[in-house]
């Protein structure tokens, strides 16, 4: 029988660092991210690690540390939440430019201002199109899986490109949940060693890292990225079919639940999915067949499989936990790009929900499934963007 | 001017060999290339003189071309060039870079 435990997903991750033991990790300390961070640290200083641990005086100070010690040719980790990602910004281009496969865990947390320190998706998005790997996770089990394969994905020899693992703050982070670790031994032999590429301190072949490229060769070279991008599917798809040998646990590139007959369908990113899951299963019960896509693997962007797996859908509902004023939110923009070639598609909407750790529950997505069924049934139009769990008093 | 064009398996902004800047020829950056006609050519030097990147190579007080590692294309020279009857010495034209 498995060992099961009860951990936070903060504590999840601080664990996944302790058994992959990297060489640097230079880290600030930002809610909801801190305290995995801070679990990390007494791991260092226990001497459970080998890992060199920085702790700098900002974010944008964490990544560029990050990058010297990858280019350096160390294996690096970090952590950070919502403004602290925000504050990585300009290096966050500079790690996938250089091609440091950094891994860094996000830990979803909503942008100032107003200030709020809970769960949205505000923060990944704006890093969505950095060259960054980003994968997401609906629990800690997701979060620990795929910190663990995010190290063999961003160190592949093919790809030497950066990863974020996402997950929601508080929700996971701070909330304990059922975890099967697996032994510090197998997670070892998973990761293996690190292999070093134009290391800085190699002495015996000297290299320089970041020179300038003009109008001649940068429009090349950003092709080139996207290019790599394009592998990352592959890679993705075969760490994780190893990963499931090490672990039973399958992971694909997006999930699909209760999909294949069914006539509508959610797409949600994250925690919200485990709420949606109960709930369609409940409404499948009362007859009504609904299915639900959450996308794990979101850059690069899963398009053609995506289709395929929601072209046959009457009305497909996008749940966004992150906003773009004045146009319709990222997730749903990537799910109306995906469909659009498909000469059968549904009709689509885009809900709003869960800004700044707003409550998502049950009965939202009820809320949700009737109106698609409405939709169905021609008894209300469909409108596409719209705000749910609005508040009328508090 | 042939530079190697970057792909996926050279996408690292990485130097290997020091004291490479030497081999750097900047000329790369140009999309516009200065074509002489010497014929056209009265000696005036006026596209020495304004070249910024010192490559208008002179031999003897004669204007004898173009040292295109370094033109960048800016076209100054073209314009400054008071040509001859009514000809320039110097015209720009599209760099075959596709």
């Amino acid at each position: 029988m498995k060992k099961m435990t009860a951990v936070t997903g903060n504590e999840a991750l601080a664990e996944a660092l302790r058994q992959i033991n990297p060489d640097v990790c230079a880290a600030y300390p930002i809610t909801p991210q801190t305290d995995m961070m801070q679990r990390f640290s007494d791991f260092v200083a226990d001497g459970l690690v080998d890992t060199e641990m920085m702790l700098v005086e900002s974010e944008h100070s964490a990544m560029s540390a990050c990058i010297g010690a990858s280019a350096g040719g160390g294996r690096v980790a970090t952590a950070t939440s919502g403004p602290g990602l925000a504050l990585m910004w300009e290096m966050l281009y500079v790690a996938s430019g250089m091609r440091c496969p950094i891994v860094m865990a996000v830990v979803n947390r909503a942008l100032s201002a107003p200030l709020n320190i809970h769960c949205d998706h505000s923060d990944a998005m704006g890093a969505r199109d950095s060259g960054w790997i980003q994968l997401w996770s609906e629990n800690a089990q997701e979060a620990y899986d795929n910190f663990i394969m995010a190290f063999r994905i961003a160190e592949h020899p093919g790809i030497r490109l950066p990863v974020m693992v996402c997950m929601d703050g508080f929700i996971i982070s701070h909330s304990v949940g059922v975890m099967d670790f697996l032994a510090d031994d197998k997670v070892q032999r998973f990761v293996g060693n690190f292999t070093p590429q134009d290391a800085l301190l190699d002495v015996e072949r000297p290299v320089s890292y970041g020179p300038l490229i003009v109008t001649d060769q940068y429009h090349e070279y950003k092709k080139a990225q996207n290019e790599i991008m394009d592998s990352v599917f592959a890679v993705t798809e075969a760490v994780a079919s190893e990963f499931e040998y090490l672990s039973g646990r399958r992971y694909g590139l997006f999930e699909s639940y209760r999909l294949e007959d069914a006539e509508i369908g959610i797409v949600v990113l994250n925690s919200a999915a485990g709420t949606c899951k109960d709930i369609i299963d409940e409404a499948r019960e009362n007859g009504v067949k609904v299915g639900l896509l959450k996308p794990r693997l979101f850059r690069p962007f899963p398009y053609a499989a995506v289709a395929e797996a929601l072209s046959h859908l009457k009305v497909v509902c996008v749940l966004d936990r992150s906003d773009s004023f004045g146009a319709f939110a990222p997730l749903y923009v990537e799910i109306a790009a995906s469909l659009y070639p498909r000469e059968q598609r549904p009709v689509l909407l885009n809900r709003i929900y869960g800004l700044g750790g707003r409550d998502f529950m049950p009965e939202h997505v009820e809320a949700v499934i009737n109106e698609m069924t409405d939709i169905v049934s021609r008894r209300i139009a469909a409108t596409p963007k719209k705000y749910i769990s609005l508040r009328q008093y508090y | 001017m042939k530079t190697r064009i970057i792909t996926k398996s050279t996408c690292k902004p990485v130097i290997s060999e020091p004291g490479n800047s030497a081999v750097y020829k900047t000329g790369a950056w140009r999309s516009l290339k200065p074509v002489f006609e010497a014929a056209h050519c009265s000696s005036c030097l006026l596209c020495w003189l304004y070249c910024p990147d010192m490559s208008v190579i002179v031999h003897d007080g004669k204007m004898e071309g173009f040292d295109l590692d370094y033109c960048k294309g800016c076209g100054i020279c073209a314009l400054e060039c008071p040509g001859k009857k009514g000809e320039k010495a110097i015209t720009m034209v599209k760099e075959d870079i596709l």
